[in-house]
């Protein structure tokens, strides 16, 4: 068996094996069984990717590849770039602590860990596929389970939230769907050969500029809502807020990431001349987005939508960068998905521990939650921190390099955009300072907090294995920037 | 002509071969035993569709009258398997009201006679042929229809379904008519080379095209679809609404795409407005739907809406793909109308209301509603996508890029509804929930062959491949 194909065994057959298995405590350890093989897989396929790419300089390694449809030409093919390895660790990170985060998880617990891992397997799936249709069948795997995650287990107005975000994302995976018709039955365009879903073989091909400017745009959109592009952002903060702790992780930790490798390895990769002829329209809308979610995220209440507008900025960013065409920026974009992934991860699994304790999201009603709390008090000032780029952290790390990337272009409708984008920093260090210092500072806004439990041993491993890879992010970049950077090189060539 | 020729019609001799069996059985079967004739029937059934898996020489008959090839071979077993399934379904159905009544042996005649009836449409070579299938297939359906004679809303039913379907093969036999005042024949073969872009040919389609699109249900003539599904005994509906339908898709392919191939300029047009109408409205009026049975009618006609999509590639990708679709459709509408045929009988709820709550009580039926509709919606891993996906890739490899979008939208728009059941069965909590029943052992087999179906046809390459390598057998 192939080492990438594993990354969706492997989960299948974790998902098999809680089918037969009984109750919390069962469902737990085999969830967590199958999802720790699944993490060491990853670490392992970073040091393998690492070897293979000394003697190998081929765009994908570890490609494996099975005709499915013969007829169409559909392939189950994998393959995997630096790009799509980290991402897959991010995945497998995240994945491992929202199973320990939902250590508890009382109602339905079998079906839940199944649907969570259905979902990660969409999420795995994606990242390895090289062949455009079997990464569309693992976008959709990876979408629909969060119907049931956030309809059954989530909390507020759960039902509304799960329909708007599954709908808005299958449909946004609809005109995505045009728009790869589109791409596939332009795939043998000068070459005579058969039409192909193979992205590495699309990219030979110069698709003509009248259907790259008709599909692009359908590419993009198809992706980034997923990435929560103003103003097809509307699912996420309802999504979020409703969901539960593990899913609003994995939700915004992973699944939106989706938005951005796709955009960056499907829309803008196959459609290159597309990417530039519409660059400053989408630049537009992900400054906005940035902007909009700051703004956004100040006026917030709740802790959870303060989180998704946040997040909302934060991936606004992301595709930001991939639009500012130039190495360091797409460096910081690929970083940003990840630190993000693993903060906004870590923020929504305090903000579960706090509200699992205190019943209650709303910023007025929490103080000094630290002085009950300490250890996830400083979890969360560390996360706060590190999510408004202080320096050491990987937040700091990715919008540097986002930043310095789009200065490189001196032409006044680029700085402006950069201008007012770089201004979001200003109001992330607002609101997440606000934030911070109102429930974990002061003085203890409520008597019955003080005898709240402390932080449970599965909680604290969730959390310390979502804060170490930051860290090691945050204090050696290089070493990441060295890896991404041979991965970059054929979207350079491809789109300069 | 020699009696080996004969062989050719194996489908036939044999079904015919049950129904007589089964009329002798029931004279000699005790008063006491009658419940065992379903029984009889179901193992005679499998034996019929077991034999049809055996291979089969392609030829015609009867100067042409009645042909058989690969492709008709297939969908005839496809057919078969979608008929047993469905019988295995309502065995227990019959078990409770049926049999009291002594009806059973009538019930499995006029069904299998139809089924004889649909054979003979699919496999004519000529419009007298095809008319006397049409005709067969229609008229049994109408009396199972009003089956269930102690309700007053099957004998409305059956009313409304004679009228509207008398109309249609009226309207149908018109449209032959003009074509033969056209062309002078009614043979497939001889019509499709003379035939020529005329007015009255073009008007002949016109009506020929409207009387299968009742049988199809394609708006706009599908206003008799919900109000017969809600009066009929659910077996019929749902008999209707994939074996009968998927029949008819069938044969319009035949035709179209043979004999007023001629016409084609006039039909892509036609097939074009009709699908996005059909989608649309179905889709739109099953978003109200509270009732079951009303509401897998509108999700069947928008289903149609679909796989009109296949007509608009003309080679091929566009044969494989309706039939490999329709056989998708046929064990995923199976899959949802079981669960709803089981929970009718165990508790006589067909609201969605009823559903709220069910996956607490009965998991594994909730599980086989959820892999049903999900395939409907087009949902991966499950069979409904490759087959919506591989019509959008037929259309939009003609460069019918709009309509792929609109059909798209309209994927999504019925996702809506499908997870409003999802919503009722997993999301809600109901203290009145739908006690927890275990089903007869029928029901269960009849369930897991369409899970199965609907899990398997999608991702096992194979079949598509298979449908495609005979897909060419109806042109020659």
């Amino acid at each position: 068996m192939d080492i990438l194909s594993l990354f969706v065994i492997v989960p299948i057959i974790t998902v098999i094996a809680l089918g037969f298995s009984k109750g919390l405590k069962q469902s737990r350890i085999v969830a967590l069984a199958g999802m720790l093989v699944q993490l060491g897989m990853s670490i392992n396929l970073i040091f393998a990717y690492l070897k293979e790419r000394a003697v190998n300089d081929d765009i994908m390694v570890f490609v494996k590849d099975i005709m499915w449809f013969e007829q169409f030409n559909i392939h189950y093919s994998v393959g995997v770039d630096a790009i799509s390895v980290v991402m897959i660790a991010l995945t497998a990170v995240i994945v491992v602590a929202g199973i320990f985060i939902s250590w508890m998880v009382d109602d339905l617990p079998k079906e839940f860990f199944i649907s969570l891992i259905i979902l990660s397997t969409g999420v795995f799936g994606f990242f390895i596929s090289l062949d455009l249709f079997t990464m569309f069948v693992f976008y959709e795997i990876a979408v629909i389970p969060m119907y049931l995650l956030i309809g059954i287990w989530g909390s507020g107005p759960r039902e509304n939230s799960a329909m708007k975000l599954t709908l808005m994302l299958m449909g946004a995976s609809a005109v995505l769907s045009v728009g790869i018709f589109g791409i596939y039955f332009n795939s043998n365009i000068g070459t005579d050969g058969p039409l192909t879903f193979n992205i590495l073989e699309i990219a030979q091909v110069n698709i003509p500029e009248a259907a790259q400017n008709l599909f692009f745009p359908m590419v993009f959109i198809g992706f980034a809502t997923l990435g929560a592009l103003f103003p097809f952002h509307t699912w996420s903060p309802s999504g979020h807020a409703s969901a539960p702790t593990a899913v609003s992780m994995l939700h915004a930790g992973v699944l939106m990431k989706l938005g951005g490798y796709g955009v960056f390895r499907v829309a803008m990769y196959l459609l290159p001349i597309g990417a530039i002829n519409w660059s400053d329209f989408f630049l537009v809308l992900a400054s906005i987005g940035v902007v909009y979610g700051a703004l956004g995220a100040i006026m917030q209440k709740d802790l959870k939508y303060i989180n998704a507008y946040a997040s909302v900025s934060h991936l606004g960013l992301v595709l930001f960068a991939l639009l500012m065409f130039n190495k360091t920026a797409w460096n910081g974009a690929i970083i940003q998905s990840l630190s993000h992934g693993l903060l906004t991860a870590m923020f929504f699994a305090l903000i579960g521990m706090v509200y699992g304790r205190t019943h209650t999201r709303d910023v007025a009603k929490l103080g000094g939650i630290m002085k009950v709390l300490p250890f996830i008090g400083a979890i969360y000032v560390i996360t706060g921190l590190a999510y408004l780029g202080l320096p050491g952290f990987s937040g700091f790390v990715a919008e540097m390099n986002i930043f310095v990337g789009s200065f490189q272009h001196d032409d006044t409708f680029h700085r402006i955009l950069t201008i007012l984008a770089v201004s979001s920093i200003v109001v992330t260090a607002v609101y997440i300072l606000r934030m911070v210092g109102k429930i974990m500072m002061g003085p203890l806004s409520n008597p019955e907090y003080a005898n709240l439990p402390k932080a449970t041993w599965y909680e604290k491993v969730g959390l310390v294995m979502l804060l170490i890879p930051v860290v090691i992010i945050g204090v050696m970049p290089f070493g990441l920037g060295e890896m991404l950077k041979e991965s970059i090189e054929p979207f350079l060539e491809r789109l300069l | 002509m020699n009696l080996e020729s004969f062989l050719l019609m194996r489908y036939e001799i044999g079904l015919l071969a049950v129904i007589l069996l089964l009329i002798v059985f029931e004279i000699f079967l005790n008063k006491k035993h009658k419940g065992s004739l379903i029984d009889i029937a179901i193992v005679l059934f499998t034996i019929h569709t077991i034999i049809g898996f055996l291979p089969l020489a392609d030829g015609s008959i009867f100067g042409g009258m009645f042909k058989t090839n690969a492709l008709l071979h297939f969908f005839k077993s496809t057919l078969n398997v979608g008929v047993l399934i469905l019988l295995l379904q309502s065995a227990d159905w019959l078990k409770e009201k049926v049999v009291q009544q002594n009806k059973s042996t009538e019930f499995f005649i006029l069904l299998f006679s139809s089924l004889l009836g649909m054979y003979y449409m699919i496999s004519s070579g000529d419009f007298l042929m095809f008319y006397i299938g049409l005709e067969l297939a229609t008229l049994p359906v109408a009396a199972l229809v009003a089956y269930e004679t102690f309700k007053q809303d099957s004998a409305e039913a059956g009313v409304k379904f004679i009228l509207s379907s008398a109309l249609a093969s009226g309207t149908a036999l018109l449209g032959v008519s003009f074509l033969y005042a056209t062309t002078g024949t009614i043979y497939f073969d001889a019509m499709a080379e003379v035939l020529t872009m005329s007015n009255l040919s073009i008007l002949g389609f016109i009506f020929f095209f409207s009387g299968l699109a009742f049988k199809i249900s394609l708006v706009p003539f599908h206003f008799w679809t919900a109000d017969v599904y809600e009066g009929a005994p659910i077996s019929i509906a749902s008999f209707l609404s994939v074996i009968s339908k998927g029949a008819a898709v069938i044969i319009l392919m035949i035709i179209l795409f043979t004999v007023m191939k001629p016409l084609m300029p006039v039909w892509i047009k036609v097939i074009y407005m009709v699908s996005i109408a059909t989608m649309f409205l179905g889709n739109i009026f099953a978003l109200r739907q509270k009732n079951m049975k009303r509401f897998l009618a509108y999700s069947s006609i928008a289903q149609a809406g679909f796989i009109l999509l296949g007509f608009l590639s003309n080679d091929q990708l566009g044969y494989t793909t309706i039939i490999y679709f329709v056989a998708i459709y046929i064990f995923s509408n199976l899959g949802a109308f079981g669960v709803v045929q089981a929970i009718s009988l165990a508790t006589g709820k067909e609201n969605m209301d009823d559903y709220e709550g069910l996956y607490r009580t009965n998991p594994k039926l909730s599980l086989v509603m959820m892999l049903a509709l999900f395939s409907l919606a087009g949902i991966p891993p499950l069979a409904g996508f490759f087959g919506k996906f591989f019509l959008y890739t037929a259309a939009a490899s003609q460069g019918y890029y709009l309509l792929v979008f609109i059909a798209v939208v309209n994927a999504t728009i019925s996702l809506y509804y499908y997870l409003l059941v999802i919503r009722a069965m997993f999301l809600r909590k109901n203290e009145n929930a739908i006690p927890f029943f275990k089903s007869q052992p029928y029901m269960r087999l009849g369930l897991l062959l369409a899970s199965i179906g609907i899990l398997v046809i999608g991702m096992y390459s194979p079949i598509y491949e298979y449908i495609y390598s005979i897909s060419n057998s109806f042109l020659n």
